[in-house]
């Protein structure tokens, strides 16, 4: 093959890759898709570098959002449920 | 049909996420606690109607999403902002790459975590319009599938990829804004 065709290949999986990354991430893929994707990655450090930036970032979301619910609202809860007549089945 | 004897014992585990929910929904610690009081209420009422072996979680956050789009949304002023700037695929991964050579050896997690601080991407997503907001928040904090998500704010899966999509993006954008404020990140625009 023609190494400017090659070239080209490469690129359109690239563009691929990034157009499914996070159909990836978000583990939305079909097992093909998926495959064809993670082949492209162990070949391609640029995507590769891309898609853990990408994860890395999500998790870093994901942690910034946990909070502790405050004591006081676990019995403000608790306390409203007891107070609830219980339906009839 | 779930029976209501049981519903602390299987519902109450899953507040701190409802509560972290909330208060990025919200945007204030006295509102959240109302928003999700107010959703154990209303699940625990309705809790005859949820069926058994399918998804608690989903089902608690759709009671707290609908309460918190029916009782919060009425008290703003502002109509809600259904577009936003469009940017590029990796925003800030291409933005950032400028600091790959100063972070040599460092993993991805480490320039992402060093560069912004928790209150940075807090604030990043409360500043994303509500429909945005709540599509990152299901998605990235609460790891929901598409479908599921699709259910709990009742729109097809096509408009979740859509502002999941760019909700993401939109995030990256102020992210890179906070960095580029601090003096952090520099100018890198192609």
């Amino acid at each position: 093959m023609p190494e400017a065709d090659g070239t080209a290949a490469q690129q359109a999986d690239c563009r691929e890759a990034v157009e499914r990354l996070y159909f990836y991430l978000d583990g939305e893929l079909t097992i093909e898709r998926r495959a064809v994707i993670q082949r492209h990655l162990d070949s391609c450090s640029d995507c590769i570098e891309a898609y853990e930036f990408e994860a890395e970032l999500r998790m870093a979301i994901s942690r910034s959002c946990r909070e502790a619910v405050p004591g006081e609202l676990r019995v403000r809860i608790a306390r409203a449920i007891s107070f609830e007549q219980p339906q009839l089945p | 049909m779930a029976d209501q004897a049981t519903f602390s014992d299987q519902a109450m585990e899953f507040m701190p996420s409802l509560y972290s929910a909330a208060l990025r929904m919200t945007r204030n610690p006295a509102d959240a606690e109302d928003l999700v009081q107010e959703t154990y209420l209303k699940a625990y009422r309705a809790f005859g109607s949820f069926q058994e072996g399918t998804n608690l979680k989903a089902w608690l956050y759709k009671i707290l999403t609908n309460t918190f789009i029916n009782a919060y949304r009425s008290k703003k002023r502002r109509p809600e902002q259904t577009e936003i700037e469009d940017v590029e695929d990796l925003y800030l991964y291409r933005r950032l790459g400028g600091l790959e050579g100063a972070a040599a050896g460092r993993s991805a997690e480490d320039e992402v975590l060093d560069l912004f601080t928790e209150s940075e991407i807090k604030d990043a997503i409360e500043a994303l319009p509500e429909q945005f907001r709540l599509a990152v928040l299901l998605a990235d904090v609460e790891g929901f599938s598409y479908k599921e998500i699709a259910a709990i704010l009742d729109v097809p899966i096509g408009t979740v990829m859509s502002r999941l999509h760019r909700g993401r993006k939109a995030l990256q954008k102020s992210l890179f804004e906070f960095g580029r404020s601090r003096g952090l990140v520099g100018d890198r625009d192609a």
